[in-house]
């Protein structure tokens, strides 16, 4: 495989809409104590104020300018969802890659265990421990990382499955190679661009399983700010008219939507690639 | 001329590719083919893979695979231009004046329905005939091709009947519509030698039988000599050399058809085995699972250091499994298996490393016996650093030399699996093997997948590697062709036995075997004339029941 002389060319107008949209999403996450004209949790104003020249977004319930808490929320829940993501990606897929080359009892004992945390919903099963334990970042990552490591690791072992009978892994057995050389080098890279296009879509379900657990108390601990938290803060607003709980929620929307653009069109570069090669 | 039934001129076909990451293009497949067909004349057509046999075959019935374009010359099918109609055109004459026969029936046949209802098809469907009088023509044409009780034959499903069966099945299901030109594509390339020839028989009596023209697409020139009235030489999308059937194969013009017709006549002195043989399998029986027959059952081979073992048989005879058992992916029953005088661990996690370089495999297919996300440089520089712990330039040094053995030059040292073609790909797996620096190298059909003079490289290449280095192959194939080529000791195996085994000249030297026989008469021999002596001599000894 030659690397293409510019990976942008002949980029699709959706894949690039979504592509500019994620950037600006992160630099404002990267660069929100610059950017934020105010601090996360100084009131500087009346209870909802409408928008302004002075608060782009208008108040909070509290008083505190909206725009900035939307920079700084943007930072905590996409760190946190990057992290939960990324927890869930390496354990779910060498779990899974594991499974499928050990095989037999060592796969079974594995898969089973999997099938019954699955069995429970994530969400009632991130309550309860969430209850007992205390709402830190850390633990909030542990917690979502291990949840949604379950899917990835099913997808890791059903790629890994396919990919371990093939005649490659055969001769790479047969030179006596170990199970770190055969997972890492031989399955791995062949089981990336399935994985890598799963990676978006579980990025997106992070950011709303983070807001649904900070949306009922459970997550992000005030005074720290998060989309979901935001919403929640927010809600009774929406009574009296006032529209502060649905900036966050749709700058949860739009992120969920430019993540996707790009993950399809990775996703379909990448089975391209494999087209171009058996073909 | 009234009598000419298909006539193509000037034919051109292209397509547009989408590397990845480029901008598309577009590529000529076929370029200024021109050809004639008489009524009841059978035109071979024969070339390489990617030589544009089956895209001219097709085209043919103005069908182009998966975004391939006719885009020049014209297509005359009983003097009527089939391109000139359009779609509604075209639906009229397939099915119906023009019939196709794909290369593998199994996958063509819709396993849900019956054969009977698929035979009869297209005949109902064009209104050719009735439901009543097409069953009872397809009955006939299952007589006539030979299929067992032609009456209930129908009534079964794809899975229900075998390999060569399907294949005359689909045979009939183009005849029944009684066309007047039928496109054989490689009918009996997947299929085993022994049945191959039955095959072959019954669709030349049919051909034969009910005037039918038929271009007849194959890899295989001995094959299409024994079917064919005219031979058209194809080569990257244009004719090399047009002509009778007898003046291709017995005077060839073209340097291409010459090296088509000479393939496989290497040079080979077989040698006397040894006292001490390398590799000694010992009654060796090995089953799948415990409730299963055996697929090996009390097998007993030798091999002497850098000579060559060939074991031949159909698929299902078990040789595969032989070459799993040597290598401990499948561990062995009952018996032993000494190498170099060692008896090895029957499970492959028991032997250890030195045993392990000392053994080397080739796989059949060698696009998927190679990592394709690795380099060429990766796949044959990691034995080197598994083996001899060889790192950076050491180890590059040694892969270029590696390439040089197997005749590739040092640009292909960063390239991908994908970037090589048929033959370099299993060059590549060659050298892989070879920079194991082994005593043994288990080749597993290793020509099969690839076209004849591609695959008569290969061999050349293995007999000069093994002058080189001395290393002993174990040849596992259905050709006997290629056993014939490189062999030093043949075993023949049937249902996993070893039905007749000794030196090259003991198994190939009369008084043969009943199955030996049969196998041997089977061969496509590059001379007209061959199929009809060999079917006469299998009539003879009985073996045809």
């Amino acid at each position: 495989m030659k690397l293409p002389n510019n990976p942008l060319a002949n980029i699709p107008i959706a894949a690039l809409i979504g592509l500019i949209l994620t950037t600006l999403f992160v630099v404002a996450a990267v660069f929100a104590p610059w950017i934020a004209p105010y601090s996360l949790s100084e009131s500087v104003g009346d209870m909802w104020e409408s928008s302004s020249a002075v608060h782009w977004l208008g108040t909070d319930n509290l008083g505190r300018d909206l725009f900035s808490r939307l920079l700084y929320g943007a930072r905590t829940t996409m760190t946190i969802a990057a992290l939960a993501t990324a927890l869930a990606f390496s354990l779910g897929s060498i779990l899974g890659i594991l499974a499928a080359v050990l095989g037999g009892w060592a796969d079974q004992l594995m898969s089973r265990t999997i099938d019954l945390l699955m069995s429970i919903p994530t969400l009632i099963f991130a309550l309860v421990v969430l209850s007992v334990m205390p709402s830190t970042t850390i633990i909030l990552v542990l917690v979502m990382g291990i949840l949604d490591s379950t899917r990835v690791y099913r997808i890791a072992r059903a790629v890994a499955v396919d990919i371990n009978v093939q005649d490659f892994v055969e001769a790479a057995r047969l030179r006596g190679e170990g199970r770190v050389w055969i997972i890492f080098r031989e399955i791995l890279p062949n089981a990336l661009s399935p994985l890598v296009a799963e990676l978006g879509l579980r990025f997106i379900f992070a950011v709303l399983f983070l807001s649904s657990l900070s949306f009922l108390g459970l997550g992000v601990q005030p005074p720290e700010a998060d989309w979901g938290s935001m919403v929640r803060e927010n809600r009774q607003g929406i009574v009296f008219g006032v529209p502060a709980a649905l900036i966050p929620a749709g700058a949860i929307a739009l992120l969920a939507i430019s993540v996707n653009l790009v993950a399809d069109w990775v996703l379909r570069r990448t089975t391209d690639l494999k087209g171009g090669r058996s073909g | 001329m009234a009598d000419q039934l298909l006539e193509i001129a000037d034919l051109r076909i292209g397509a547009t590719v989408y590397p990845p990451g480029e901008k598309p293009r577009d590529v000529t497949l076929v370029d200024g083919v021109s050809l004639t067909l008489e009524k009841g004349k059978v035109l071979g057509l024969i070339g390489e893979s990617g030589a544009g046999k089956s895209t001219i075959g097709l085209s043919a019935a103005g069908y182009g695979r998966g975004g391939v374009r006719i885009t020049g010359g014209t297509i005359t099918v009983n003097g009527e231009d089939i391109l000139a109609n359009g779609q509604s055109g075209l639906r009229r004459l397939r099915g119906k004046t023009v019939c196709y026969v794909a290369q593998s029936a199994a996958a063509a046949f819709n396993p849900a329905h019956r054969l009977m209802d698929q035979v009869v098809e297209a005949t109902l469907a064009h209104g050719v005939l009735d439901r009543a009088s097409a069953e009872a023509r397809a009955v006939e044409l299952f007589a006539k091709l030979g299929l067992p009780d032609p009456e209930h034959f129908g009534q079964r499903y794809p899975h229900q009947v075998s390999g060569g069966q399907l294949q005359r099945a689909m045979t009939a299901m183009a005849l029944c519509s009684e066309p007047d030109l039928i496109i054989f594509d490689e009918p009996t390339t997947a299929l085993d030698v022994t049945t191959q020839i039955d095959v072959l028989a019954a669709i030349k009596d049919a051909i034969h039988d009910t005037g039918v023209g038929a271009l007849y697409i194959t890899h295989d020139l001995a094959v299409v000599a024994q079917v064919a009235d005219h031979i058209l030489v194809l080569r990257n999308g244009e004719a090399v050399e047009y002509g009778p059937t007898r003046d291709i194969i017995e005077q060839p013009k073209e340097d291409y058809t010459r090296a088509l017709v000479s393939v496989r006549s290497i040079d080979h002195h077989a040698r006397q085995p040894e006292s001490q043989p390398l590799l000694d399998v010992d009654a060796v029986s090995a089953r799948y699972s415990a409730d299963l027959p055996p697929v090996l059952n009390q097998v007993s081979v030798q091999l002497s250091a850098g000579q060559t073992l060939a074991v031949v048989g159909e698929s299902g005879s078990g040789k595969s499994t032989l070459a799993r058992c040597i290598t401990g992916l499948l561990p062995i029953e009952s018996g032993d298996i000494r190498f170099a005088g060692q008896s090895l661990p029957k499970a492959l996690k028991s032997r250890d490393k030195e045993t392990l370089r000392q053994l080397q495999m080739v796989y059949q297919m060698a696009d998927v016996a190679m990592n394709p996300r690795h380099t060429v440089a990766t796949i044959i520089g990691r034995p080197l650093t598994f083996y001899f712990g060889l790192k950076g330039a050491a180890r590059r040094k040694r892969v270029l030399e590696l390439l040089d053995a197997i005749e590739l030059g040092p640009e292909y040292y960063d390239r991908y699996p994908a970037e090589l073609s048929g033959g370099q790909k299993q060059r590549v797996c060659i050298a892989r093997a070879l920079a194991a620096e082994p005593k043994l190298i288990i080749c597993d059909e290793v020509t099969s997948a690839l076209d004849p003079l591609v695959a008569d490289g290969i061999l050349k290449l293995l007999l000069r590697l093994q002058e080189s280095a001395g290393v002993a192959y174990l040849f596992i194939t259905h050709d006997l062709a290629t056993v014939r080529a490189i062999s030093d000791s043949i075993a023949v195996m049937l249902q996993g036995e070893v039905v007749r085994y000794g030196t090259h000249e003991q198994v190939l030297t009369a008084p043969f075997d009943d199955y030996t026989d049969l196998l041997l008469r089977s061969v496509p021999q590059m001379k007209l004339g061959w199929l009809e002596e060999a079917i006469d001599g299998r009539k003879m000894t009985g073996q045809d029941q």
